[in-house]
């Protein structure tokens, strides 16, 4: 009786893992070691390939590279905080302030643009701002300027454009935590005597900071994964490090280069990721949920 | 502050003032989007030259609406097969998966499961290139060992499928796995002790249960997969899916044809969604 | 001896309904003052009125003499300890006894002396370093109160702090918050459904129902003479006997039961607007086998249904005779009963000071578990 139970759990376990190992294997784990494998691949001036570090010194040798990947995370860092810096009053108006009639239906209207494609966000923002766009068309017949003002294509509305296409990850899991917070505690804060700002640094804040970091690492990698965004609403001087990597790959086909950066790209992600972890002392588990 | 607790009129004022901001901010750009799909222009832009609907019905020669534009019609086509294999192979794994997570133990399960959440965390366009360059070496592996072509290796429909499902699996996992946690075990025990073996258990209980996340993470899956460009650039032939197809007549500037069909995806894909999480949270209220 | 919280003609109302009605009452420095009542009887609104979470709509609260009206609820010389005690966690137990200091200003030793010295009145010297998760039931409940009392309140306001608590450990708290009481001597507001807590630990206690105060009195008073039917229920144990109130020529009133006898009772009834009363008999009231010789006591016959033995709270199911209803009366174990089985057939008497009439209401008594 034993034997036979415990032969058909053993059974059901392998059902379940082996598709999932496979997944992560086939396409996640070995297309990453090729990722590396390629980038340090390389042809000399004879034609042979093999192995070498050129890749990785044509990254550091050349200032457009590394420039551009320095741009890209110091922006995507910035992007984070001032998603973060919109997305706590919203999520706390939403969850806390808002009457109980229209919580749901703000929760839910928050989340429509979530669904509608980056790109036809991107566009509407472009329709919006551009010299012929919406905006200059209303400025210019209400009489605040006089000739079409081009307001695309700089490194203010590419910032504007991030924090918008991302805005929604970050209060998703802000909600989340911010609903499960006790009134009771704001309440008690108060009776024994904190001001607003206090309760935020020392109950809101501290409370929500499984949401916080888990919101803003998903913020974070998808401002630095971002392609369509700054491509579009960035100038000419506003290069993504990602439109690197499609230019090495698509445009001269320079896989082994691609793949450096890629890798590149990878390992900055972590690194920040792991950093931020550490310096606000969260678990990766805690932030999951 | 808070509901219970008093604010002065200033404050209130301010917090309501920033919150309407917001979502003008919000939704400022998708209503533009949609009200110049409407416009009598040949640019999708002011000023306002009267109501058509030319850029859905259109049949050219000057204005081509959405419902004759062949080569963006295409598109919509691909979107939907590829779409439909992902959240349907991305449903069945994920749940696997879920299972897998929530209801059994093995050695490393802390490292499996590091790894199953590992794809929302590595950029697209990276996983994009990965599977490009894995799927080019085992192509050539093939090629060059045993004279064996196989299709699906070359950037085309099945690639795009695998590289979208690669990650769109995780977020179906996790939708699933939230719901599961949720489980009252003792009811899989129940049926045990009724005389049902696992699987019976499985397929009786526990995914009658599942059934709103399974049916609320295909959804998601779909919409995620219908979107995707950044995997999806990589990994793409001839046959481009719609957010392809649109990424260069939005650089390079087109009629109002693409405010038509984003028109008609927010119309969906906000229908969708709504549904969605209504269905939702009627069901998770009445879940115990 | 001076009044610390008094409240005046106090009414909060939410759209048409109103919670609390017209209430008013006077509490003395350094008592334990306790609003009794059923769940939705409107004391946790009461309570907040006080704290300074809701805003009265009519009348007025004032603390050592001066209106609270329009003051913040931080500004009160009140705290509150939460229903669920709303204890902070991500901050351990110095921390959160700290909190209100520091939000005065007070840092550094002072804070650190001032919340030893707290912790170690109310029986937890020590346990700063702990975090909120790992302290049990008993301990958060000092701790909460804890964090109050530090701040030296005028008055301290408890929301059913033991509701979260299993029953024996809520046997110990009672005592336990008593005591504590005791030895700080601040005034403590504190509301309860449950009336032996109310009992145990108060000098005084408001019965509340509906909004209103039926009764304020002693917990003694309110047990031996209750001014309503509602208190009558809802305080201690009682038998409710329907019978009809008649004068007989002597001047007395007797209460005619449905078993068809006449029992008399004390005081004078006005029965102008009809005699149907409700008879309230306490089970630890009732003699078994009273004494034959005194005519005032009354005696009814009954039948054994059944001995429901509970060691010292011991009772007997008993039919009186020609009818179905139920009565309950305590069985002391004193092994003078200890023969008594189902079906016999017993005499039971009462003083009649000891029973109380009230004209017959339909008042529900809803006890939340």
């Amino acid at each position: 009786m034993m034997m036979s139970k415990l032969r058909t759990i053993r059974w059901s376990f392998f059902v379940f893992f082996i598709p999932v190992f496979l997944w992560l294997f086939l396409l996640i784990v070995l297309p990453q070691l090729e990722l590396l494998r390629m980038s340090f691949l390389g042809t000399d001036y004879y034609g042979e390939s093999g192995v070498t570090f050129d890749n990785y010194w044509a990254f550091f040798s050349e200032p457009i590279y590394w420039l551009t990947f320095v741009r890209t995370a110091l922006f995507s860092i910035l992007v984070t905080l001032i998603v973060l810096l919109i997305a706590l009053p919203v999520a706390f108006y939403i969850t806390k302030v808002a009457s109980f009639k229209i919580t749901g239906f703000l929760m839910v209207i928050i989340l429509v643009p979530f669904w509608v494609s980056e790109l036809i966000r991107v566009y509407g923002w472009m329709i919006l701002l551009r010299e012929s766009g919406v905006l200059n068309h209303f400025l210019t017949s209400v009489g605040i300027l006089k000739v079409p003002v081009e307001m695309l294509y700089n490194d203010i509305t590419m910032i504007m454009g991030l924090v918008y296409t991302t805005m929604l990850f970050m209060i998703v899991p802000l909600i989340g935590v911010m609903e499960s917070l006790d009134d009771a505690l704001i309440e008690a804060a108060h009776d024994l005597g904190a001001k607003k700002l206090t309760i935020w640094r020392t109950i809101i804040i501290p409370y929500s900071m499984p949401g916080i970091m888990s919101g803003s690492i998903i913020v974070f990698m998808l401002v630095l994964g971002s392609y369509l965004t700054p491509n579009l609403m960035g100038g000419k001087n506003s290069l993504w490090f990602t439109e690197q990597i499609y230019n090495q790959m698509i445009i001269y086909f320079n896989w082994n280069q691609g793949a450096a950066f890629g890798f590149m790209l990878l390992l900055l992600s972590s690194v920040i990721i792991w950093l931020a972890l550490k310096l606000t002392k969260q678990d990766w588990r805690s932030v999951i949920k | 502050m808070i509901r219970t607790l008093p604010s002065s009129k200033a404050y209130t004022a301010a917090f309501n003032g920033f919150i309407i901001l917001y979502f003008t901010f919000l939704f400022a750009p998708l209503i533009v989007t949609m009200v110049l799909a409407f416009n009598d222009s040949m640019f999708p832009a002011l000023p306002w030259k009267g109501f058509t609907l030319d850029w859905f019905f259109g049949e050219g020669p000057e204005k081509i609406g959405i419902f004759h534009d062949k080569s963006n019609l295409r598109s919509i086509g691909v979107s939907f097969r590829v779409a439909f294999a992902v959240s349907t192979l991305a449903t069945i794994i994920g749940t696997l998966a879920a299972f897998l997570f929530e209801q059994e133990n093995f050695r490393f399960k802390n490292f499996f499961y590091f790894l199953m959440i590992a794809p929302i965390v590595i950029p697209g366009v990276i996983l994009g290139i990965s599977i490009l360059l894995f799927a080019n070496t085992v192509g050539l592996f093939f090629e060059n060992q045993m004279g064996i072509d196989i299709g699906i290796l070359r950037p085309g429909f099945w690639l795009v499928v695998l590289g979208q499902f690669s990650f769109i699996t995780t977020i179906v996992t996790l939708v699933i796995i939230a719901r599961l946690r949720k489980f009252d075990r003792t009811l899989e025990e129940a049926a045990y002790n009724l005389g049902a073996n696992r699987f019976e258990v499985i397929w009786h209980i526990t995914l009658k249960y599942l059934r709103p996340s399974i049916v609320g993470g295909f959804a998601v899956a779909f919409l995620m997969s219908f979107e995707n460009f950044n995997t999806t650039i990589f990994l793409v032939s001839s046959e481009a899916t719609l957010p392809i197809n649109l990424y260069l007549q939005v650089r390079d500037g087109s009629t109002p044809v693409i405010n038509s069909i984003s028109f008609l995806l927010i119309l969906a894909t906000s229908i969708v969604a709504v549904i969605n999480l209504y269905v939702g949270r009627r069901k998770n209220k009445r879940a115990p | 001896m001076q009044i610390t919280l008094s409240v005046e003609n106090l009414t909060k109302k939410f759209g048409d309904f109103t919670a609390v009605r017209d209430v008013s009452f006077q509490v003395e420095d350094g008592k334990f003052f306790s609003i009794l009542g059923p769940s939705g009887c409107g004391k946790t609104t009461l309570l907040r009125n006080i704290a300074g979470f809701y805003e009265p709509s009519a009348g007025s609260i004032k603390i050592r003499g001066e209106e609270m009206t329009g003051v913040e609820p931080n500004k009160r010389p009140v705290n509150l300890v939460f229903q669920h005690l709303a204890l902070f966690p991500m901050m351990n137990v110095h921390e959160n006894i700290a909190f209100g200091l520091r939000r005065r200003g007070l840092a550094g030793k002072e804070v650190d002396q001032k919340v030893n010295n707290m912790l170690e009145r109310v029986g937890l010297p020590g346990f700063g370093k702990k975090k909120i998760d790992q302290i049990s039931g008993g301990q958060k409940q000092r701790i909460a109160i804890a964090r109050c009392l530090v701040l030296d309140p005028s008055v301290l306001l408890l929301d059913e702090p033991l509701g979260a608590l299993d029953a024996k450990l809520r046997e110990h708290m009672k005592v336990e918050l008593k005591k504590l009481q005791v030895e700080v001597g601040t005034t403590f507001v504190y509301i309860t459904h449950d009336q032996s807590e109310a009992m145990v630990m108060s000098d005084h206690v408001a019965v509340m129902n509906s909004g209103q105060f039926e009764q304020l009195d002693t917990p003694q008073n309110l047990y031996h003479s209750p001014k309503s039917s509602f208190v009558a229920q809802f305080v201690g144990n009682n038998n409710k006997l329907a019978v009809k109130v008649h004068k007989k020529e002597g001047g007395e009133f007797y209460a005619r039961y449905i078993d068809g006898r006449d029992y008399l009772l004390e005081g004078a009834y006005d029965l102008d607007q009809g005699d149907e009363y409700d008879m309230f008999l306490r089970p630890e009231a009732v003699v078994i086998n009273p004494p034959a010789e005194d005519k005032k006591f009354n005696v009814m016959n009954c039948t054994v249904k059944a001995v429901l033995f509970d060691g010292g709270n011991s009772r007997l199911l008993l039919i009186p005779e020609t009818t179905s209803e139920e009565l309950i009366v305590a069985l002391p174990q004193t092994k003078q009963y200890d023969y008594l089985k189902h079906g016999d057939v017993i005499k039971i008497g009462w003083n009649p000071a000891t029973a109380v009439c009230f004209r017959k209401v339909d008042v529900k008594i809803y006890d939340d578990v």
